[in-house]
């Protein structure tokens, strides 16, 4: 691994979109190593021994030992001490590794945002940003478990909108401890956790600030459990903070640095929630096939009909695509460390940066996994019919647990707009040449169509030439759009979202298509068809959306010639040849629906 | 004390079975390969024993081809100290065994524990084979044991009930639940896994007398008929007539 790293190409976070990127340069789940195979099984078999068979207990919240006691048992595995260094008492392992355990584990309903909670949000800002004795104080009995960490950011007026917080700190008069007050909301883990991150102003300053808090600190009461319409099972805590002295050498990190670590902490969260949804939809696609295999209507089982065909299809070959995607970035995450590490950077701050650096990759993952799998446990219900609906069936909590995942971590309107922002920022800051790329785009538009449907050899030849061109289709709504409203461009929401849709299919479309090409550089092209049919699925909805998007966006901003103009490129970058994606769409479901389970 | 603990290399349970070269070979393409399930067992009691007596060594052995060492680390991630793998193709119950006392003769270990049978042909035979070879006492179905000095108490199941015995040391066991909890390696186990011991031995020749002529699947079930509850008449008839198991 070390040397193929060292002569990986550095890539750059939100490159892929002027950048082609070549099969062999990315990570595919195929390439998980025998090490790591074994941890997948053993992340599996803790949720089959542990999970699996008390769900409803779990749920029931009438044992409040429970999940504690659940995550203690995850402590004995090492499930929690991860990402925590070595010397302190974890494993320190690769992000990719530690993607592959949120995923497995992200099938575990309430257990899986208990677990990432405490491992992501709860002990992450500790493991990136703090001092020597904070990291030896707290981590150790963080990997084990010992400690249980909440992260406590969001308050009744401050969602979205996360540094308007208004909790404040006030350093005591002997100069010893940050008093704290104020009072959060929909804390995860809230309910046992002996550690609390907490954002705070001090005194009148305009950022936040992060604090490690323990609950013997006293001053900390809370409300009841919040009755949730989901993962009802995982504690969610109203938090009052009322004179909680807080030492000073509690502080992480600098003073006004809360909103940076609150931001960089996201980034992990987000494409961690992304994989822990790609576990999810993969359990429930299973479920879902092996019902419809059993039940039948009109003589038949269901699984036999075309109708029901085409939903197992979809909802494989969309978890396929954003399975890809995820250990696309991971792996770009890990690449980007272990140089910045070689170059003599201390491994905290080399994660963080790179983490950074790929935050678009992370946000548009975060929308696309948490949508996929909202898309499954839809289909997921209607496959079921009327036991779908049923609240003894198991479709009722896959159904209802998944929802949050569009809400948390930033909405995905929040994560949507975030994209966009982040792109046309590195774009001014020259930090990413969309400039040029974009011109090219506008003077392509201006001459002779090239008709031909690329030079039709090699792998993929043709959905190559329809990806680079999806690229382009973005490029050129987007730098119209900021042409056209330049500074305003962030009042026009709506455009951003159609921006953001166009980007985030192309990035999944582009990571399915190069996961599938390498995958037949390895297997030989013969023992990956269904593979390929997912990828060519995939890439004509990625096609058919972007070119949707595209449209609203240029209706809301374009009219007259330029209108015209426009729409014809937009056809001319969408355009893509037929296939006959039904019959596709039969062989993949096939392919699981004999296999019984989500089969890659 | 020395412990051994065979293990075997099998299509997980939910595979699906095929067949190859006209039906005389097992396909594992595609097939998912786990530690035998009643093998785990005999592993995780070996492990404890282990982890409550100071001294002791857990050996894991399997007789099998090099494919089958990720399931070999596996055990080595749940906690055994060293692995032995016989590099053979295990043909048939008498081959393993003699394979087996070989080696167990070799390591001089005082307890050889593996599942009461395997799950991909079932023969369950190897622990008295093995015994047999060895001159020691094997039991079958323990569901129970607990060492005193040495002898162990065990409990076996029998038709209709539990057996009780004592037995002295050397033994060997075929093992099933609820002898001991079945174990999750963890992380540690999992990456210690790869630097622990993993010695490749040649087998020695055995005359085995067994060869596989052809592979069968069983036939699909039948559909079912439903008869009311109180037509016992029916039921009878159907059974004598029918399905002629009467
Ligand atoms: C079960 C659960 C667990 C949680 N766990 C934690 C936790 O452990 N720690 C923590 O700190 N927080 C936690 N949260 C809080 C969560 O992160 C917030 O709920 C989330 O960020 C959204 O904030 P809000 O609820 O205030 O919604 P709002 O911000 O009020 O958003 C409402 C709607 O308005 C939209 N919106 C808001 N601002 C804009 C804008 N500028 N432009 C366009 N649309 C906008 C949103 O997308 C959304 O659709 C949790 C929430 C839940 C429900």
């Amino acid at each position: 691994m070390a040397t193929a790293t060292e002569t990986k190409k550095a890539i750059r976070g939100g490159e892929f979109l002027i950048r082609e990127t070549e099969a062999h340069e990315i990570f595919i789940p195929e390439d998980f190593n025998e090490e790591q195979k074994m941890i997948e099984q053993q992340c599996k078999d803790f949720l089959a021994k542990e999970v699996y068979n008390r769900l409803d207990e779990i749920d029931s919240m009438k044992d409040p030992k429970l999940m504690p006691s659940l995550l203690d048992k995850a402590g004995e595995l090492g499930l929690l001490g991860t990402s925590v260094p070595t010397e302190y008492g974890g494993f320190g392992m690769d992000f990719n590794t530690t993607m592959l355990v949120a995923e497995v584990i992200g099938a575990g309903h309430s257990v899986a945002v208990a677990l990432s909670a405490h491992t992501g949000i709860g002990t992450l800002p500790i493991v990136y940003y703090g001092n020597e004795e904070q990291k030896k104080k707290y981590l150790p009995k963080l990997a084990t478990g010992e400690y249980k960490a909440a992260y406590c950011l969001t308050e009744p007026d401050s969602g979205s909108d996360a540094n308007s917080g208004k909790t404040k700190a006030k350093l005591s008069a002997d100069g010893k401890h940050y008093v704290i007050n104020g009072q959060k909301m929909w804390i995860t883990n809230g309910g046992f956790a002996d550690i609390y991150i907490v954002f705070a102003k001090i005194d009148n300053d305009k950022n936040l600030s992060a604090f490690i808090v323990e609950r013997a600190f006293g001053g900390i009461t809370m409300n009841e459990e919040e009755h949730k319409m989901g993962i009802k099972g995982s504690s969610t805590r109203q938090i009052f903070f009322n004179d909680c002295k807080v030492p000073v050498e509690n502080l992480l990190s600098e003073r006004e640095n809360g909103f940076k670590i609150a931001v960089n902490i996201l980034n992990v969260g987000r494409i961690k929630l992304a994989v822990a949804a790609v576990g999810g939809s993969k359990k429930t696609i299973s479920t879902a096939v092996n019902y419809a295999k059993e039940r039948k209507q009109f003589n038949t089982a269901i699984a036999n009909f075309g109708a029901i065909k085409h939903k197992i299809a979809e909802m494989t070959t969309r978890v396929f695509a954003s399975e890809s995607a995820c250990y696309r970035a991971g792996q770009n995450i890990d690449d980007a460390t272990n140089a910045l590490i070689a170059g003599g950077m201390d491994s905290a701050k080399a994660k963080l940066k790179s983490l950074e650096e790929f935050a678009i990759e992370c946000a548009i993952m975060k929308v696309h996994g948490s949508e996929v799998l909202d898309f499954v446990v839809d289909e997921g219900v209607q496959i079921y019919g009327g036991m779908g609906f049923s609240a003894e069936g198991p479709m009722d909590r896959a159904y209802r647990d998944a929802r949050i995942n569009r809400i948390f971590e930033g909405t995905n309107e929040i994560n949507r707009m975030l994209t966009i922002d982040m792109l046309l920022k590195r774009a001014m800051k020259g930090q990413l040449d969309l400039m040029n790329p974009a011109m090219a785009v506008q003077k392509e538009l201006m001459a002779v169509p090239d008709f031909s449907s690329g030079d039709d050899a090699g792998v993929f030849a043709k959905e190559k030439k329809a990806l680079a061109n999806l690229k382009k289709a973005g490029l050129m709504v987007a730098g119209a759009a900021v042409q056209k409203f330049m500074m305003k461009l962030s009042d026009e929401q709506e455009v951003l979202m159609n921006l953001a849709d166009m980007l985030i299919e192309g990035y999944v479309a582009e990571s399915t298509l190069l996961r599938v090409e390498k995958l037949m550089s390895i297997r030989g092209e013969a023992n990956c068809q269904i593979e390929k049919e997912m990828a060519i699925v995939y890439l004509h909805e990625a096609i058919e959306n972007a070119a949707s998007a595209g449209k609203q966006a240029i209706y809301a901003f374009a009219d007259g010639d330029e209108l015209r103009l426009m729409l014809l490129g937009l056809k001319r970058f969408t355009k893509i040849d037929p296939y006959n994606l039904k019959e596709a769409r039969r062989r993949i479901a096939n392919h699981v629906i004999e296999k019984g389970e989500y089969p890659f | 004390m020395k412990i051994l603990v065979c293990i075997t290399h099998v299509p997980d349970t939910t595979s699906k079975i095929n067949f190859k070269d006209n039906n005389t070979k097992f396909d594992p393409t595609g097939v998912q390969f786990i530690i035998g399930p009643y093998d785990d067992y005999a592993l995780a009691r070996a492990i404890e024993i282990k982890e409550s007596t100071p001294g002791t060594t857990v050996t894991v052995l399997n007789v099998g081809l090099a494919e089958t060492e990720p399931t070999i680390r596996k055990a080595l991630a749940i906690g055994a100290d060293d692995a032995i793998r016989v590099n053979a193709d295990p043909t048939d119950s008498f081959f393993v065994a003699s394979q087996i006392a070989e080696q167990a003769k070799a390591g001089g270990y005082e307890l050889i524990l593996m599942g009461r049978e395997s799950i991909d042909y079932n023969s369950g035979v190897v622990h008295s084979i093995v015994g047999e070879m060895l001159g020691i006492p094997s039991v079958s179905p323990v569901m129970k044991l607990e060492l005193s000095g040495n002898t162990a108490k065990l409990a076996r199941e029998i038709e209709g009930g539990k057996e009780y015995l004592e037995v002295s040391l050397p033994f060997v066991a075929g093992c099933q639940e609820p002898i001991a909890e079945w174990k999750i390696p963890n992380m540690r186990g999992i990456m210690s896994a790869r630097t622990k011991p993993l010695k490749v031995v040649e087998p020695k020749s055995v005359n085995s007398g067994v060869a596989t002529q052809k592979y069968e699947l069983p036939k699909p079930k039948g559909s079912v008929k439903m008869i009311s509850a109180d037509n016992v008449k029916e039921l009878v008839n159907l059974l004598k007539n029918e399905a002629k198991v009467l």
